[in-house]
């Protein structure tokens, strides 16, 4: 097994970073931990021309909690955020990235390399989209920030632009308030979920609000389940309002027959997950 | 910017790193996974099984960190520590976890053991008061496809 050819070059700063991608071409990939790219590269699926290696560059590390928005680095590895002390709602990122791969690819694997990999199935999207976050594309024209919901475009695709690159995540202040629970089913531990569940709220005198619902692995790329947070909003996390919240999101959610399962196992999964989800915030602000 | 900047596909390029303790330049192509670069070195106790990130078996501590020495292109461990298999222990004086794994019959054919000895012996250091459920979670990073992994667990548990 051998990657198919390429050039290779190790940026040493960020801008050196911008300034060899852009040198690259269109066909030039970013090579952070590598844990999704390089078993691409070893089954051929893709061959750029040029890999740039961001995976040293301290500039795109770590997690900053200070006042206003919290901002994690592009290069914040999956252990990093498990063992960062995330709370509030915030803590759904460690909740996700604890169900990613095995404990070797969480000490490699990235955030923004999750994110621009963007795979349907992928936990820590999910979580970026239950949090409202934000993503900071840089290139060597500037910079832009787009909301996560508009960052998937369909599996795998991003609207990541030729020679831009993800600097970090951002998100809103208030995420260091409320709860988060994730759930997810896969095969085996550490194989990418059949389908994912983040959930996020506050929970003020028994009664929710915010609700977020994000779902992975049944749709091109991870959804918010709007409806079913529009029906809890405001509500006691009681059993009959998340089994009615569920059950809104699993017939709003649209999954299809795959080699795994079937788009209907995937609906009742769902239905599932997010009521297991759901229950785990209520038990947590119950005391 | 210069050309220059870029090594081809076809080039060999130096990967400084600390092996085992012992500071060494490694001679590595460009497309080579870090376990490539050490068993090329001469450290066959890397094993590589599925080449992209599944079995576990060629996993190598880099920086002190358990990962999968196939999903490390061999430039990015340039300027780091990599320790594998080969620190552990030597035939006639096995490191305690392998001596476990003897005495708990936590192998058969032996072709994942080198990745899971290099695992559990980490997780022993750095955590040893890992609990069953703990045990299980880390180890299930790796595949076995002879013991069954009770033995291995069995292994683990003795606390070597």
């Amino acid at each position: 097994v051998k990657a198919p050819p390429f050039a290779y070059a190790r940026a040493s700063s960020l801008d050196d970073a911008l300034e060899l991608l852009h040198e690259a071409g269109d066909d030039a990939k970013l090579l952070a931990g590598g844990q999704s790219l390089l078993p691409l590269l070893a089954y051929r699926v893709v061959r750029p021309s040029h890999l740039v290696d961001i995976d040293a560059l301290d500039e795109l590390t770590g997690i900053r909690p200070a006042a206003g928005d919290v901002s994690l680095g592009a290069l914040t590895r999956h252990a990093e955020l498990e063992r960062a002390g995330l709370e509030g709602a915030a803590r759904l990122l460690a909740l996700a990235a604890s169900h990613v791969g095995h404990l070797p690819i969480r000490n490699r694997g990235t955030l923004g390399g999750s994110l621009a990999h963007a795979d349907p199935a992928a936990e820590l999207p999910v979580a970026a989209l239950a949090l409202d976050a934000g993503v900071v594309l840089r290139s060597r024209g500037g910079e832009r920030r787009i909301p996560v919901a508009e960052f998937f475009v369909g599996p795998f695709t991003t609207a990541i632009a030729p020679g831009e690159m993800i600097t970090e995540v951002v998100l809103p202040a208030d995420v260091r308030e409320g709860r988060a629970a994730f759930k997810e089913l896969a095969v085996r531990s550490g194989d990418f979920a059949l389908a994912a569940a983040g959930v996020t709220a506050r929970v003020n005198d028994g009664r929710a609000a915010r609700v977020r619902i994000a779902l992975g692995g049944v749709d091109a790329t991870p959804v918010r389940a709007m409806r079913a947070e529009a029906v809890l909003e405001g509500r006691e996390l009681s059993r009959d309002a998340i089994a009615e919240a569920a059950h809104v999101a699993a017939s709003a959610c649209d999954p299809v027959d795959d080699a795994v399962t079937s788009a209907a196992y995937r609906r009742r999964l769902v239905e599932r997950l997010v009521r297991d989800a759901l229950t785990c915030l209520g038990d947590e602000a119950a005391g | 910017m210069s050309e220059s900047r870029w090594v081809e596909a076809s080039a060999d390029l130096p990967v400084r790193v600390v092996l085992n303790g012992e500071p060494v330049t490694l001679s590595a192509g460009v497309r080579w996974t870090l376990a490539d670069a050490v068993r090329a070195h001469g450290l066959t106790g890397t094993h590589l099984g599925c080449e992209h990130g599944v079995c576990g078996a060629c996993t190598v501590l880099l920086d002190g960190e358990p990962v999968r020495a196939c999903l490390v292109l061999a430039p990015q461990a340039d300027g780091r520590r990599v320790d594998t298999v080969e620190a552990l222990g030597e035939p006639d004086a096995l490191h305690p976890v392998q001596q476990a794994f003897r005495d708990a019959r936590a192998l058969q054919c032996g072709f994942c053991t080198p990745g899971f000895v290099v695992l559990a012996a980490w997780l022993r250091e750095r955590e040893p008061e890992a609990d069953e459920v703990r045990l299980r979670e880390v180890l299930s990073s790796n595949l076995c496809r002879c013991t069954g992994y009770q033995p291995i667990l069995q292994a683990m548990r003795s606390r070597p």
